[in-house]
């Protein structure tokens, strides 16, 4: 007990004084190195290599002190590992364990240069030392991906030194709740989480709203495929979501919160549960938060698994302990939530949107952004891409610049197909709307959304209609099956879309494709199945010639569709080894010892067994 | 006997009880089996005063509990839709083909359990696979059947150490 009460922070000026002596025991000539421990870099090792740098200080008995540090996830995952050195923010990237070494003793001995690790760029070939002279960084504003990549994310200490609950502190000593919301409200805040809702309303209306006790709840459960930006803010700088949710609950008046997150993250909630209990460890969860009268604490639950559970009203089935069907909204959450009791529910980048706007002021986060959508949005830029990652930037940065300037362009000088935003409930958005600004307004008026953030690039050799087919039969699969129109009408679609995509497509498809999704849209229980068409409407409004080909000439123009094109054998890199001809099962392949393969087009089924065994890459898609 | 039933309690416990953690008294329970055994699953409707059906409700709405108990071995492969479109669909059949397993299924040998998954947001390393927490990046189906061949069963290492000695 006692031990936990010199920890304890009481009082704003503890908090203080304890920032101002983490920064001043930080040694002006002392040394770091940030290994990035994210899940994509965590995937190719970078635990290892962190291992290895403990070791490497250890051994080299220096004087001056150096630091290694575990941080979150720097976003450029597709170049990783990452390393970061201090002095001189010099950034390595790829890093594999024998490069240890020479890192270590090159620059963080020496302070020199290891170019062979630096960044360089694909088109001038300049090397890049520093985070801002790579394009990918350059172009991006960060407000809730700042301290990514810089903090440790399991040392609360190392939130508090920049500044962390800071945002706290000032909103419990010198803002009623009130003027908390009227501060969101100003700053003109939208929910991140996909709706795009104004976040202050839902504050107000929760506060306003009879019943005791009152819950907030942090939505977690990022079940969109290809997007992972809640993964990792949740993983590289927890405390952010925390501190949002304290300030939030103030202004509310809750005295319970709850994270929800998806089980598939297990670091999330590593690093969830371990900054939850340095937090109530230091007072700013639990009985009179920094001594004032407000008290407060969080839960964290674990998903099972259901892409449904990300819909408020399932998500919080869920939390009550039955299975995660939700219900009609026309009795609202804020009113009747969580155990029939006034509920606030946002996303994880809006909760950690909280604290900036507390610290920095309404005036200069609605400075940034366009009219009806302000401040920043991180999006996760993957596909046929160069550079994969999350990105963090201003809302209303055009597609274009997003893809070309900060993604580096289409993979491999393939040709822009087009990006799919927002996830299932999203759409396709082909090359003549590049110039776009991405702002939530603008992403519906192309008929797809900004959702939670996933950005898809897709080149020349993706078929349309089987990414409407995927979204479809992933949301079919995710459906609860509560309500006939979302279970019944997206069996029926995915039916139609198989058959297309089989080469059986009959005339009238297209427009069975295009009345289904109102009857859902009109009908459906849940956002899960009002929005479910969007992939195949968007899709058809810009790609309808591909359908046409597809049902009328049995043909698919990007090759994708099984039995819906044709594999020939390039006879200049044909070895004729023989094994096409072995692996055939119809032996529809014939060709003699040292002459090149043939494939007899009569007897082919198409199956792609060729295709896949081929060593030399010699058979193609025609 | 005894002791199973000492495992409700110790979790009920944890949660003091409350019906409302019951999706994480079940991720526990699962933890500590591998899966969710029918038996526990009645003691814990019994404990918890709450309809059986209700649990068993819960247990295969969401797709992470499992009924049955899982392969030596976990293989996970990412679906999300950038692994999609680089291949996953054709990685799942060929290990399906090869091992006569379904996604969601185990070995007949116990080997492995395997598991197709939403999105894993590991999207600049796609097509991911996780073998035992492991991250494969940029899988193939050529290479997905070479990890899983690698994965060796504990009743095949006594054997070859028995042979060894």
């Amino acid at each position: 007990m006692k031990k936990a009460s010199k920890k304890i922070i009481d009082t704003p000026q503890k908090l203080e004084s304890l920032r101002n002596k983490l920064e001043k025991q930080k040694s002006p000539s002392a040394k770091s190195i940030s290994i990035c421990i994210g899940t994509g870099c965590a995937a190719q090792g970078s635990r290892k290599i962190y291992e290895l740098f403990c070791e490497a200080v250890k051994d080299s008995g220096s004087k001056v002190e150096i630091n290694t540090k575990c941080v979150g996830c720097h976003g450029f995952c597709e170049r990783g590992p990452i390393v970061v050195v201090q002095p001189g923010d010099i950034l390595y990237q790829n890093v594999e364990e024998p490069d240890v070494e020479e890192i270590f003793r090159e620059t963080v001995l020496k302070g020199a240069i290891v170019e062979r690790l630096l960044y360089k760029d694909p088109t001038t070939e300049a090397l890049a030392k520093t985070p801002d002279e790579i394009p990918f960084y350059k172009s991006q504003q960060r407000i809730v991906l700042l301290n990514n990549g810089i903090i440790d994310p399991t040392n609360i200490e190392d939130y508090i030194a920049v500044g962390g609950y800071g945002a706290l502190s000032k909103a419990l000593f010198s803002m009623s709740p009130d003027e908390i919301i009227d501060e969101v409200d100003k700053a003109g805040l939208r929910g991140r989480g996909g709706g795009g809702f104004n976040t202050a309303r839902k504050w107000r209306s929760c506060r306003n709203a009879e019943g005791t006790p009152k819950y907030v709840i942090c939505n977690g459960d990022e079940g969109d495929p290809g997007a992972f930006m809640d993964r990792s803010i949740m993983e590289g700088n927890p405390h952010s979501v925390i501190e949002g949710m304290i300030i939030g609950a103030y202004a509310i008046g809750s005295s319970q919160g709850y994270i929800y997150v998806r089980n598939e993250y297990p670091l999330a909630v590593d690093h969830l549960t371990n900054a939850l209990s340095q937090a109530r460890e230091r007072g700013f969860l639990g009985e009179n938060i920094l001594g004032s009268s407000f008290s407060f604490d969080i839960k964290i639950n674990r998903g099972g698994g259901a892409f449904v559970c990300g819909e408020s009203t399932a998500l919080m089935a869920s939390l009550e302990g039955r299975t995660g069907e939700p219900r009609a909204k026309y009795v609202h959450t804020v009113e009747s939530g969580l155990n029939e009791k006034p509920t606030n529910l946002n996303n994880v980048e809006t909760w950690a949107n909280v604290p900036a706007i507390i610290n920095k002021g309404s005036s200069w986060f609605a400075s940034i952004g366009t009219e009806g959508s302000k401040g920043t949005k991180v999006f996760s830029l993957v596909g046929n891409v160069e550079n994969t990652g999350l990105v963090e930037v201003p809302m209303g940065m055009t597609l274009r610049r997003i893809i070309y300037e900060i993604g580096g362009g289409v993979k491999n000088g393939k040709k822009f197909k087009a990006v799919q935003t927002g996830g299932p409930s999203g759409g396709c958005i082909p090359a003549e709307h590049l110039d776009t600004p991405v702002d939530f307004d603008e992403l519906t008026k192309l008929g797809s959304m900004m959702g939670s953030g996933g950005m898809i690039v897709m080149d020349e050799d993706t078929c349309m209609v089987n990414v409407a087919k995927y979204f479809v039969e992933f949301l079919k699969k995710e459906s609860c099956g509560k309500c006939t129109p979302c279970r019944e009408g997206l069996s029926q679609m995915l039916y139609i879309l198989e058959r297309i995509t089989k080469g059986e497509g009959e005339a009238g498809d297209i427009e069975k494709l295009k009345t289904l999704p109102k009857l859902l849209e009109g009908t459906a229980l849940c956002a899960l199945g009002k929005t479910a068409a969007n992939p195949v409407l968007s899709t058809i409004r810009y790609f309808q010639k591909e359908y046409e080909t597809h049902i009328k000439e049995q043909r698919c123009p990007a090759k994708v569709c099984k039995g819906l094109f044709s594999y020939e054998i390039d006879a200049e890199l044909c070895k004729a080894c023989g094994i096409c001809k072995k692996e055939c099962p119809v032996d529809a392949i014939s060709g003699e010892k040292k002459v090149p393969h043939v494939i007899d087009q009569e007897k082919c089924t198409k199956c792609g067994n060729c295709f896949l065994k081929c060593p030399f890459n010699s058979i193609i898609k025609v | 006997m005894k002791g199973k039933s000492k495992v409700i309690e110790t979790i009920v416990k944890r949660y003091e009880g409350d019906t409302g953690m019951l999706i994480p008294m079940m991720q526990d329970l699962q933890e500590e089996y591998g899966y969710l055994p029918a038996e526990q699953l009645r003691h814990l409707a019994i404990k918890l005063d709450v309809p059986l059906t209700r649990i068993c409700a819960i247990a295969t709405f969401y797709t992470s509990f499992r009924l049955a108990p899982k392969g030596e071995h976990e293989v996970t492969l990412c679906m999300g839709t950038v692994c999609y479109l680089k291949g996953a669909p054709q990685i799942l059949e060929t290990i399906c083909e090869e091992f006569q397993v379904e996604a969601g299924g185990t070995t007949s040998d116990r080997l492995f359990s395997l598991q197709a998954v939403n999105c894993v947001g590991a999207c600049a390393l796609a097509p991911v696979m996780v073998v035992d927490g492991k991250y494969y990046d940029g899988v193939d189906p050529k290479s997905a059947l070479e990890i899983i061949q690698g994965l060796s069963s504990s009743k095949e290492a006594t054997v070859e150490k028995e042979a060894q000695a």
